[in-house]
Formats: structure tokens, sequence, C-alpha cells
């Protein structure tokens, strides 16, 4: 018992989930000691502080050129990780940035004024009179945003297993805080409990078999049992089965995808933003690390799995988004479609020679889809009538005629979505076929690009909605604040460069992509 | 086979770019500036199209102090394509060909530009008129002044978009802008022809330079020579408005009367006369190429003096002739290396004259408040000393009277075409005869007679800003001939490669014929509407089958209508019929049958998360088998 080696702890190099972890914890001591009306701002304040301190901090150790496996093997400090980092900051700083918007309700935020309090009820009417706010949604996005953080870092299947569960539990919560529609969001927020439980709990029975497995929760210790097993090969492949079971609904890949169009439609529409890019970006990066680093030498198993889910996805996200006609139902079917297309490029890994290939194609992808979501989103909360948010499709007809500028914004959206040629979406759909491709898995790409012509009906539905058809009496994109046009500029520029001149961001991608293993 | 030798720049040659972009520069200055530059923009158009000619006079003496093997000059700007195969690079080539058309583009452009000052006073949009003149200086350079046919090509689509939103500058007239549409679609049947015979040659030589299609020209095929030339006539005859593409020309008069002398009569429209020169050994390899430059060049001479005999509209009568008299050069320049000089000589005396001419049709229009028909003038001799004195010495340039400047450019064409065929003479020879009655009847309807103006028009003279150009452009009318008769071959010849011909200034016998068919011209025009004759004031009705065609322009648009319009317009509404039975009938039917599948699939998406746990969990097993299968397999 005396050989327990003490613990170390890397700060430096883990300062910036540090910091984000920080600002969430000042953030609590601001709702307990700040008076009711400064709370909303100072909580804006910390988390730009918060996240701005994250990146700097992130920058630092990249160009001091620090990796390594830290915390004693629980998290991997390495290229991927620096990318997934990096854009789990600035996706979470400009969808958290879309919470603090309150000039388009009626000087109130998204988020309901107790949303403890029973829908209808007087004490809900007591509450919204005295213009009361959840100013707590800030320090829970900034708990969840770290939680991401360390669980696509996770080097141990244990740490990824608390990370999960931290960046999760602030998304059940803040998925009920819809100021309209309460039961709809409550709803939504129990189901997402409900369902998310019950993944975690494959997730978890997955890792005792893994540990079963290998007697290890670190990825090498898995990885070297893998090569030299001491138990029988199907108890290996159970546990694969049931972690991605968990992994995948996390990424919202069919058959585990039903929470999706729910929860997205329920939650507040800023908090629907903030899941759909981070949640999935740190999902994704998740997968690739458990499958390219613990079982990557495993990939004759379960790519043919991986791949059947892929194509499942893709075909389902797109089938699905057709026939819809509330725009944020749309925009889930859409994400589902993409969570496809990316993993086309985690299937078509060829980990023992190349990782890079795959992993540059995946970032690439999820960039692009990452700017063109949280400009979505954030146009969404914007377009209203005086029901608040008019979500149905035929409500955005003729958009264009009356705000063209953010009608074309959010057009270039649409068309990033849609995988157009000059725009970020092309370059990374090209990215994960052609990583496919050489992968070997040709027929995944005949399949992919099938389902990105049809998924191309889908958007440009939209966009001739906005411009070829006459205006809906009483709607209109209310004029947002710069918390909300910063990120709808920031997403549809984006979306252009990424198109325009693909080469710096590829080239960043392609050289930080190989995983420390 | 002369191979034109070029230097490297130096000097003020190193520069050359700065022709082409002050002019560009200035032309999006003034087009983005809004209004800051209302009141001032039109001068400092006037002042880029002038440093543009200061800079090619320039170029133009130390060319001519130079001794005759270093006068051309190649400038290499940057590599635009390089695809391994074949590359592109974009240069300046100044040579003894450019220069002059750069000088005619600026200097007469310049004038122009004044003139438009006092011509377009009281436009609220005068700004922008003065930015596209630029636009179209600039890029009228660029294709003179490339290296290559792809340059030239974007300068050729560059003065095509000027020519279109100057033809439609008065665009809430709908006649010009369909004049304006017009023009634009019928350039771009010859557009097709150019894009076609640069592929050809970026295909065969590897390079679209003068200089490497001049050298392989040589080892092309027949076949291929006479393709590269058909397509290189079918563009010059879209942009220089020869038959069978000639209908935009008479229509695009709609546009300000400046921009008619510039750009659709002394420079823009005989672009197509410098393409066929610039590729003169590409001619040279195919007697049937030539040989059908021959033919539309006589055919279009032929048809524009035709029109001009009939029209009542003064610009109109100036178009046709514009057509006839570019019809000239395009007969000189299929003959051969015998007439090349000759093409580009009649070019440069007919951009002074006619341009002299269109713009004293615009000081008159200006006298009478727009009005363009020559029924309604007359007398105008008295009230207009100025634009009648300039316009009387264009007038005898381009009949050809002795000594003036017609005379000298346009015998040496008809006597080239006596020397190629009976029938090319014939037809320049009775073309010149046309020319003479058409331009007196012009001449007499408009300045002499009876007054027959309308009322309320009190005629007066123009402003010296306008009349100033007129008189600079009448003084090149008259000695712009003698002065370049005896030097132009010479000069050209590195260039072009034609062989001097000797000339004299003494007539020999198809010199006098000549004279006396455009005196015999000159008489029966001053028996039908000369002295005291009364001009109807409407045309009369006549069965003429001559008249009648005349008026109707030979029937040019109707042809058109016919062959090209109606049936595209039809083949258009079939296609809309086979798009939305069939194509779109697919594609519905395709999206029909997704949203069927996705009407059922969403069934799956109940709302219940017991249903989706139970999804789930099926799904689980689902993943499990697929991962069994695949270990199986």
């Amino acid at each position: 018992m005396n050989n327990i080696p003490t613990p170390t702890f890397e700060w430096l190099q883990l300062a910036p989930v540090m910091a984000v972890l920080v600002a969430a914890c000042l953030g609590i001591v601001v709702e307990a000691v700040a008076p009711r009306a400064r709370r909303f701002s100072l909580q804006v304040v910390l988390v730009v502080v918060g996240i701005v301190a994250a990146l700097g901090l992130l920058v630092l150790n990249f160009f001091a050129g620090n990796i390594g496996i830290l915390a004693m093997g629980a998290i991997a400090l390495d290229g991927p990780t620096y990318l997934m980092w990096a854009a789990l900051l600035v996706f979470g700083l400009l969808s958290i940035l879309v919470f603090a918007e309150r000039r388009v309700d009626n000087g109130m935020s998204a988020f309901a004024a107790s949303a403890a309090s029973v829908p209808g009820s007087q004490a809900e009417a007591e509450a919204s009179e005295a213009r009361h706010e959840h100013s707590e949604v800030f320090p829970l996005a900034l708990f969840s945003l770290s939680g991401m953080m360390v669980f696509c870092a996770a080097s141990d299947l244990v740490t990824a297993f608390v990370a999960l569960e931290v960046m999760s539990l602030p998304l059940y919560l803040l998925s009920g805080m819809a100021r309209r529609r309460r039961l709809l969001s409550q709803e939504a927020a129990l189901k997402y409990f409900l369902l998310g439980s019950l993944s975690s709990a494959f997730f978890l029975f997955g890792m005792a078999l893994a540990y079963g497995f290998s007697g290890s929760f670190d990825y090498r210790g898995i990885d070297a049992a893998v090569a030299a097993p001491v138990y029988g090969h199907g108890l290996l492949v159970t546990a694969m089965v049931l972690m991605a079971v968990g992994l995948l609904f996390k990424i919202g890949a069919v058959p585990f995808h039903n929470w999706v169009p729910d929860v997205y439609v329920g939650a507040p529409t800023p908090v629907t933003g903030f899941m759909a890019i981070s949640t999935k970006l740190a999902a994704v990066g998740a997968t690739a690390r458990f499958f390219f680093v613990a079982v990557g030498a495993e990939r004759w198993s379960w790519q043919p799995m991986i791949a059947a889910v892929a194509l499942i996805t893709m075909v389902v996200g797109v089938v699905l988004a057709l026939s819809q006609t509330d725009i944020k139902r749309l925009l889930a079917y859409s994400s589902v479609s993409h969570a496809g297309f990316v993993l086309v490029a985690v299937v078509g890994a060829i980990v023992s020679t190349d990782t890079a290939s795959s992993m540059a194609a995946i970032m690439y992808y999820l960039l692009a889809y990452g700017f063109a979501t949280v400009a979505a989103f954030a146009m969404v909360t914007l377009v209203r009538n005086a029901a608040g948010e008019a979500n149905d499709i035929s409500n955005w007809a003729g958009l264009g005629r009356s705000n063209p500028v953010l009608a074309g914004a959010f057009a270039i959206i649409m068309l990033s979505f849609a995988g157009i040629p000059l725009t970020g979406g092309f370059i990374g759909k090209w990215g994960v076929f052609a990583a496919a491709w050489v992968g070997g898995y040709s027929w995944l790409v005949v399949a992919g690009v099938i389902a990105s012509l049809v998924a191309a009906w889908v958007y440009l539905k939209v966009i001739v909605a906005m411009f070829f058809a006459p205006p809906v009496e009483g709607v209109s994109i209310a004029k947002g604040s710069l918390v909300t046009t910063i990120p709808i500029a920031v997403g549809a520029l984006a979306s252009v460069y990424l198109g325009l001149f693909p080469g710096p961001v590829m080239d960043l991608v392609t050289g930080a992509s190989i995983f420390l293993r | 086979m002369i191979t034109l030798e070029t230097i490297a720049a130096t000097g003020v040659f190193s520069v050359a770019w700065l022709m082409i972009a002050i002019p560009g520069l200035m032309a999006g200055l003034l087009l983005i500036s809004g209004k800051f530059f209302d009141r001032s923009g039109h001068w400092m158009a006037v002042a880029a199209s002038s440093t543009s000619f200061l800079l090619a006079a320039w170029m133009f003496v130390q060319m001519l102090t130079a001794d005759p093997e270093h006068r051309a000059v190649s400038v290499p700007l940057f590599t635009w394509i390089d695809s391994g195969t074949w590359s592109v690079s974009a240069g300046l080539q100044i040579d003894q060909l450019s220069i002059v058309f750069a000088l005619l583009i600026t200097g007469v452009g310049s004038l122009i530009h004044l003139y438009s000052v006092g011509y377009m006073a009281h436009d609220v949009r005068r700004r922008r008129f003065f930015a596209y003149l630029n636009l179209f200086v600039a890029a009228m350079l660029l294709l003179v002044l490339a290296d290559n046919y792809l340059v030239l090509f974007v300068g050729w689509e560059g003065v095509g978009l000027a020519s279109y939103l100057l033809i439609g500058f008065w665009q809430h007239k709908p006649s010009a802008a369909a004049a304006a549409k017009k023009a634009f679609v019928m350039n771009r049947v010859g557009d097709l022809g150019l894009t076609m015979a640069v592929m050809s040659m970026l295909a065969l030589f590897g390079s679209s330079s003068f200089e490497a299609v001049n050298a392989g020209a040589a080892e092309l095929s027949p076949g291929w020579a006479t393709a590269i030339g058909l397509f290189l006539l079918l563009g010059a005859a879209g942009k220089s408005a020869q038959v069978p593409l000639q209908g935009w020309l008479l229509d695009a008069m709609e546009g300000p009367t400046p921009v008619s002398a510039l750009i659709h009569a002394a420079t823009m429209v005989t672009a197509g006369v410098y393409l066929v020169v610039r590729s003169h050994e590409v001619f040279e390899m195919s007697a049937a190429a030539s040989t059908a430059v021959v033919i539309v060049g006589a055919v279009t001479l032929l048809a524009g003096a035709w029109i001009g005999t009939s029209k009542d509209d003064i610009k109109k009568v100036l178009a046709g002739s514009t057509m006839s008299q570019i019809g000239y050069m395009m007969l000189a320049a299929g003959i051969g290396p015998a007439g090349y000089a000759f093409a580009i000589f009649h070019l440069l005396t007919h951009g002074f004259f006619k341009a002299n001419m269109f713009l004293g049709a615009g000081s008159v229009m200006h006298a009478m408040n727009d009005d363009v028909d020559m029924r309604h003038y007359g007398a105008l001799s008295k009230v207009m000393r100025v634009t009648f004195y300039t316009f009387a010495m264009g007038y005898l340039a381009i009949i050809g009277f002795p000594f003036f400047a017609g005379y000298f450019s346009k015998d040496h064409i008809i006597e080239a075409a006596f020397e190629h065929s009976l029938w090319a003479g014939l037809a320049a020879l009775i073309g010149a005869g046309i020319t003479a009655f058409y331009m007196t009847r012009l001449m007499l309807m408009t300045f002499f007679g009876e007054k027959r103006w309308r009322e309320g028009v009190h005629p007066h003279e123009s402003p010296k800003v306008m009349t100033v150009p007129l008189i600079i452009l009448a003084v090149f009318s008259v000695i712009g001939g003698a002065l370049m008769n005896a030097w132009i071959q010479d000069w050209l010849e590195p260039a072009t490669g034609g062989h001097v011909t000797e000339i004299s200034l003494v007539p020999n016998l198809i010199g006098w014929i000549t004279m006396a068919v455009v005196a015999a011209g000159v008489t029966i025009a001053w028996f039908v509407f000369g002295g005291k004759r009364t001009i109807p004031d409407v045309a009369p009705a006549t069965r003429n089958p001559f008249t009648v065609m005349g008026r109707n322009e030979l029937f040019g648009n109707t042809v058109n209508d016919v062959l090209v319009v109606q049936p595209t317009m039809m083949a258009a509404s079939g296609l809309v019929v086979a798009d939305t039975k069939g194509l779109d009938g697919g594609a519905n039917g395709l999206v029909t049958v997704f949203n069927g599948l996705s009407n059922q699939v969403r069934k799956l998406q109940n709302g219940q998360v017991r249903t989706y746990a139970l999804t789930m969990a099926l799904g689980a097993v689902a993943v499990g088998v697929v991962m069994i299968l695949s270990q199986l397999g």
C-alpha cells in the first residue's frame, strides 16, 4: 500500500481548462453575492474574460510546444487537443454570447424568469412581473464547456466518463430553461436527461468490459492489451459496441438520435446553438480519440460498424430534414446528417500509417460546420413575430427583402451546410469524402455524395423561401445587439473564408492531427 | 515571312501599362465615389484620357526617332496562367501597328471626352457617363496593346461591356435598353468565334501570344488555318458589325452621340479590322478564310451604303456609312499583304472624318432639340457655321474628294481590290458611288434647302467646348490622308508584313474612273434633293423594292428574327416544357419519393421517451449485430 505515487498535476499545461472552471466557480460566487441587477452583465464579463484567458493560455502553451500525457495519464495534450480546445473555446464564446441577447425580446433574455416554478403558476407570473432572469445559465454553460474540453482530451476511461457527465448535466438543466413554451422546454430537458442517462449506462457498461478485457482504464493500456490480449476477443468487441453507443448518442448519430430533434426544438435557441456545435465537437473528439488511440489496432473490427452508422445517419438525417417545416427541427436533422458526414471521415482512418488524413478532415469539417451552426442558431433567435421566435419556415418567407444583409448571411450559411463550392462546407465535405476514399470506403463516399445532393434541396428550400416568396405579415428580423450579430457575422465570414482560402486552416489542422499515444 | 522582332522595354515604355491603368482606375474611382465627384468628375475623366494620349504620343515620338529595327517593344507584365501544357503571360506589345491605334483611341477619345463635357452638361448622370467612357478607353487600349490573344480578349469583352453600358445609357428609354441588349447578344455570337479561335490556338501552339501564333502559323494544316481564320472572322464580324452580324449597329445609335462617334464609328467597331490584320499570318495560310473576309467586306460595304441611302435618321445614315466604310477596311484586310496597310490607313482617316461627322451630327441634334429626322432639318448652314464647315470637311473626305483624307485611303483600297479580282473592285467602286450619293443627300437635307424646322426649335451654334474638337477633327479630315499617305506603308511594314506598293499622287486610270463615279453619285443626289426641290415631310410611301429594303435595313432584323430569334424562342419554350414535364417531373418525383419516405420515417419520432429508449436499445443490438457480422466476414 505504500507504492501509491504522489499525484502530479501540470498546472500550466492544464491552465486553459482551469481558467474556464475558475470562471464558472466565480460565476457561482457572483450569483451568491452580487446584487440581482448587476449579475447578468457581470456574468457576461466573466464568460468573456474566462474564455479569452483560456484561449490566451492555450496559445501560450502551443507556442511553448507543451505536449504530453498530463495529470497521471488522465489527459492527453496533443495536436488534436489543441485544435479541439481552441475550437471549443471559440465556438463556446460565440454561442454563449448569444445567451446574453436581451434586446430582441422585450429587454429579457431567452431564459425563464424562474425555472423552478410550475409553468402558468402564480410564482412564475410574479417572477416574470419582477423581470427576474436566470443568470446562472452562464456558469452552467462554462461548467459544461470545461467538461467538453476534458472529454475530448481524456486519455483514460474514467476521466472520459466524469467529463461526459460534467458536460451533460448542465446541458440537461439549460435545456429546460426556455422563457417561452416552457412545457415543451421542460419536456425536452427530461427526455434529454433520461436518454442521456441511458446512454451513460451503456458507456459505463462498455467501460467495465474494456477494463475487464485489458485490466486498464488507460487508453495506452487498452492499446497494449489489444496487441497482446489475455482475454477473449468477444469481450473487446462487446466493450467497443457499448462504448460506441454512449459516444454516438452524444454525437447524435442514428439510431441514437431520437433526442436530437426534440431537445433542439425544446431548448432555448441559444442553448441549442451551444449544444449543436460544442457537444458534437467534444463527442467527435472523444470518439476519435477512443477509437484511434485505444482500439486503433482493432480498426478492422469497428470500421464496418461506424461505416454502417455513418451511412444510416446521413440518409436518415437528410431524408427527415426534407419534410421539416420548423427551422429548428430542420437544423436539428441537419446536424444529425452532418454527424453522419463526420463519421464518414472517422471511418476513413488508416491508423497505423497515417492518422493525419482522417483527423485533419474531421477537424476541418467540424470547423466549417461549427461556424455555420453558431451563426444559424443565432439567426433563429432573431426571426420573430409577436409570440416570440417565428420558427415555422413559412414565416421566413420574404426576409431577403426586409433585411437583405442578415438574410444574405443566412443564405451563405445554408450554402455552407449544403456544401456548395466556395463555402467552407464544400471543402469540409471534400475532405471527409477524400479521407474515406483513401481509407478504402468508396461505397460510403458514393452514398455520401448522393446524400449531400439531396441535402442541398433542404437548404435551398429555405433560401428560396427567404428570397423568392412574398413576406409574411408580422414577421421580421429583430434588431439584435452585438452579442447576436457578431456570431452571425463571424459565422458567415468564416464560412466564406474557409471556402475561398482553405490553405492556412488546412495546413493548421493537418499539422496538428497526430494523436499522442 | 517577316516576323516582328521586339525589344525589351525601357524608358517610357516600361510604364506603358499606365496608359491603360490611368483611365481604368479613373473609371473605378468615378463609379465608386458617389456624389463626391459629381461636379468635377467629367474634367477628371478628360484629364485621364489626355494623360494616356500624352503617354502614347511620347512613345510614338520615341519610336519615330528609333531606327526601324528597334521600334517594336514588348512589355511583359506578369504570368497570368501557367498550367503546364500551356501558359499565358500578360504583357503589352507596342509596335508600329498598336501605337497608331493607341494614338487614334486616346487622341480622338480625348477630343470626344472634351466634346462630351458640353454635350452631356445637363445630364444628371454625367459622372457615370464619363466613368464609362474612361472604362471604354482603358479596355480599348488593352485590346490593341495586348501581346496575346487572351489578354486581347479581356479588352475585347471590356469594350463590349462599355459599349453595352453606353448604348443603354439613357436607360429610361425602352428602345435604348433593347438596343443595348441586342448589341450585347449579337456581340456574344462574335465573341464565341474569338473564344474558339483562342482555344484552338492554345490547343495547337500551347500559347496565345501573337509571337507564338504568327511563328507557328506556317506549320498549320490547311484545315486548322481555315478554321481559326473563320473563327477570327466571326469574332471580327460581331465586333465590327459586318454581315451577317450587322444588325446591332443601327440600333446602337440609341446611345448618346459622343458614344456613337467614339465607339460605334472611330474605334471599337474597327477592332475587327485590327484583329484580322494582327492575325495576318493565319489568314495568309488559308485562301478560303481570306476570301471569306473579302466577301464579308464587299457585301457589307454595299449593304451599309444601301441602308445609308434610305434612312431619314441622320445618325442611322452615318451608322450605315460606318458599316460600309468598315466593309472597305475588311475588304482590304482580306486582300492580303497588299491591303493591310491600306486597311489601317483607311481605318485612321475614317476615325477622323467619321468622328468629325458624328460629332457634327450631335451638334446639329443639340441645336434641333435632339430631333434626328433629317426631314425636319434644312438650311442649317446659315445658323451653324462652324458645324457646317467642319461637317463639310468630313463630307469631302468620305466621298473621296481629291486630296482630302478619304481620297487617298479609299482609292488605294479600290485599286487593290481591282488587283485582287474584278468583282471585288466593282463592289468597291459602286460602293464609292453610293457613298457619294447618300452623303450628298445628307448634306443637302441637313444644311441646304428650306427650313423645315419644327415649331419652337431655334437652332444655334454649339458652345466652344463642342466646336473646338470639331475643328481639330476637321483639320485632320482634310490633311490626315496627305499626311500619312507616303509614310504609313513603310511604317507599318514590320508589323503587318505588307509589301510596299508604289503610289503616286497622280491618279491612274482606276483613280479617274473612281472620281467619275463619285461625281455621278453627287450629281444624282443633287438632282433628287438639291436646289429648290421640296423634301416631303414624311418619307413618301413607295413600292420601290430597293427603297423598301433600304429603309428596313435590308430586312436584317427580319432575317435574324426568322432564323435566330424565333427558333431560339421556340427552342426555349420547348425546353421549358421539357424541363417542367421531364426534368422537373423527375426531380420533383424524386423529392416526392423522399418526402413520402420522410413522412413515414418521422412517425418513429413520436415524442415518447419510451419509444426513443427502445429505439436506442434496438439500435445497440443492431450495431452489435453489424459488428459481429463484420467479424465473421
